[in-house]
């Protein structure tokens, strides 16, 4: 218990410790969702009708699943920055010198991300019902077991790129680079039906893809046709599981890797 | 007879075509205080590097409490306590947060974790800024925190990189005497670096690591007695011109190191006034004194420990 409970519970109070304790950072991830729904919502809607979603269906409603997938998405991996931080503020070298193997880091790091994330996609969950969306106790609870998941394997995929950065400055490069087409390609901002091919491949192999299929159903599990046509809630909860469970595995092997700067 | 704490064959590291290690053997008793001195660059950071299984060796071996660094490195992060030259806390956590933080890596939570971690701060007279956010202390006190968290684990080999950098000499009067104590009390070994020359007089015994190579290993005292009885130091406007005219009217060999020219020999107080009376008017100044480690250095490798007179530490 000691070896293992321990050294993870800890590492991960200390992530949400840090982000809590950084003004901006804080601010930042509250705000950004909100101004992308606001802003996005309001220019979409007046033009464009995501096709295969019901008839009366407003674009900020479409939008709204994909607005909580965005949220889990960015704090999962910006929270990753903070192996970036560690390594330069050489807090990460106590951390490696210290008698617990790199995949209880790891999973320490990827529950703290998993943690923030989730509280921020439940903090959002609140404005479901200015989106035309009705709450119940289980659809909250259905949101929050698919964010777990979907930001466990996020921040994953983020520890795996982050690891071998040296600077903050390379972190948001590199981020920036995936994280945007991830979203956009994900049926966040539009469903995949009647795009060109090629756009239907990527969004198809996209594991972010199937999080945002779970996070609709979730939030209109027994009225199908409001989620429009998005991979089925069985294959997208086996999809988001098998991405989370690959992603630990990568990053766990990327931190074990021997000979680093 | 009980096992080495530190037990070093051979070992050698090379980045790219740059040999760091070049082929260093030592051996470290239990309960012993052992000084590695030398330049920056002479490659102390990277033998701790290997040493706390952080840098695989390009080849040779070193066991830690008879656990081999590269093969055992679970065993051996057991054993260790580290404290690197850079420091290794988190700024936005409060100092008492950031030892207790680390004991939970080594199995110490609780009540037991956060006693001893006041203890130890307070050790480092630290009492009163436990709950103080790390980023808010000065260079000094994160130094003394960044100790207080190495020792927490109670490691039984404690491995520290220049510990004392950033401390003003009466902490590290104080230091020095802790680790004394620990040592005493707990048995504790101590592998450390340092260039500041009275906290390596302290060592047991000492190794002089330059360019890679360990010249010389032996007890601080024993490593003077190898240089002769004084060193003597002469300043001049024109040194090389007066190594040359030392050299043919007085017959000994000075070394010129970083601009003054340095004499090796038995009774200092008269060559020195043998050099101010032959040549009054080529000599700024001469002083003599019974030989330092820095002397050994200079000795053993024809330059000084470091590379600049304002550098030196006091």
């Amino acid at each position: 218990m000691t070896t293992l409970v321990l050294p993870v519970a800890s590492l991960c109070w200390r992530e949400v410790i840090r982000f809590c304790r950084q003004r901006s950072r804080l601010t930042g991830a509250l705000l950004q969702p909100l101004v992308f729904w606001i802003l996005l919502g309001a220019g979409f809607s007046a033009s464009f009708h995501p096709p295969g979603t019901p008839d009366g269906m407003a674009y900020g409603q479409y939008f709204y699943p994909g607005i909580i997938a965005m949220v889990i998405l960015f704090t999962a991996i910006f929270s990753t920055i903070s192996v970036v931080d560690d390594r330069q503020h050489g807090f990460l070298q106590g951390v490696l010198v210290a008698p617990i193997s790199r995949a209880t880091i790891i999973l320490g790091q990827a529950l703290g991300g998993t943690t923030l994330a989730l509280a921020q996609a439940l903090l959002f969950l609140v404005l479901a019902p200015l989106a035309g969306i009705s709450l119940t106790a289980a659809s909250i609870v259905r949101v929050g077991v698919v964010a777990i998941v979907v930001a466990f394997g996020l921040v994953n995929l983020g520890l795996f790129i982050a690891w071998r950065l040296d600077s903050t400055q390379g972190f948001h490069a590199i981020m920036n680079l995936i994280l945007l087409p991830m979203w956009f390609l994900s049926g966040a901002l539009f469903p995949a039906t009647k795009t060109p091919i090629i756009v239907e491949w990527i969004m198809r192999v996209n594991p972010l893809t199937y999080g945002v299929a779970a996070i609709r159903h979730s939030l209109y599990l027994g009225n199908p046709e409001a989620a429009g046509q998005v991979p089925p809630l069985s294959l997208s909860l086996v999809v988001i599981l098998g991405f989370a469970v690959v992603s630990f595995i990568a990053a766990t092997w990327m931190a074990s890797r021997k000979e680093l700067p | 007879m009980s096992e080495p704490a530190v037990q070093i064959q051979s070992l050698t590291h090379l980045y790219g075509e740059r040999k760091a290690l070049d082929g260093i053997s030592f051996g470290v008793a239990q309960g012993e205080i052992f000084g590695l001195l030398g330049p920056n660059g002479g490659g102390k950071t990277t033998l701790f590097r290997i040493l706390s299984t952080l840098l695989r060796p390009t080849s040779g071996s070193g066991r830690i409490f008879g656990h081999d660094v590269v093969m055992e490195p679970a065993e051996v992060r057991r054993h260790l306590g580290v404290v690197f030259q850079q420091p290794s806390l988190d700024p936005k956590l409060t100092a008492i947060e950031n030892v207790v933080q680390h004991g939970h890596l080594y199995g110490c939570w609780g009540r037991t974790a956060r006693r001893r971690a006041h203890e130890l701060l307070g050790r480092f007279d630290l009492a009163d800024r436990t709950r103080d956010r790390v980023e808010s202390l000065s260079g000094g006190l994160k130094r003394r925190v960044e100790l207080a968290k190495a020792l927490l684990p109670r490691p039984a080999l404690l491995l520290l990189d220049e510990p004392s950098t950033g401390l003003d000499p009466g902490a590290r009067r104080q230091f020095t005497h802790f680790l004394d104590t620990l040592r005493r009390e707990e048995g504790t070994t101590i592998l450390l670096t340092s260039h500041i020359l009275d906290e390596a007089e302290r060592c047991d015994r000492l190794g002089i690591l330059d360019q890679g190579r360990l010249v010389a290993l032996d007890a601080p005292d024993a490593l003077k007695a190898r240089v002769g009885g004084d060193v003597v130091v002469i300043r001049a406007h024109d040194p090389d011109g007066l190594r040359a005219a030392i050299t043919q009217k007085l017959s000994v060999q000075p070394l010129l190191v970083d601009g003054s020219l340095r004499v090796e020999c038995a009774r200092g107080h008269e060559f020195a006034r043998e050099v101010m009376e032959t040549f009054p008017d080529a000599v700024t100044s001469v002083s003599f004194g019974k030989p330092t480690l820095e002397d050994v250095f200079i000795s053993l490798t024809g330059r000084r420990l470091w590379d600049r007179e304002d550098t030196r530490p006091p």
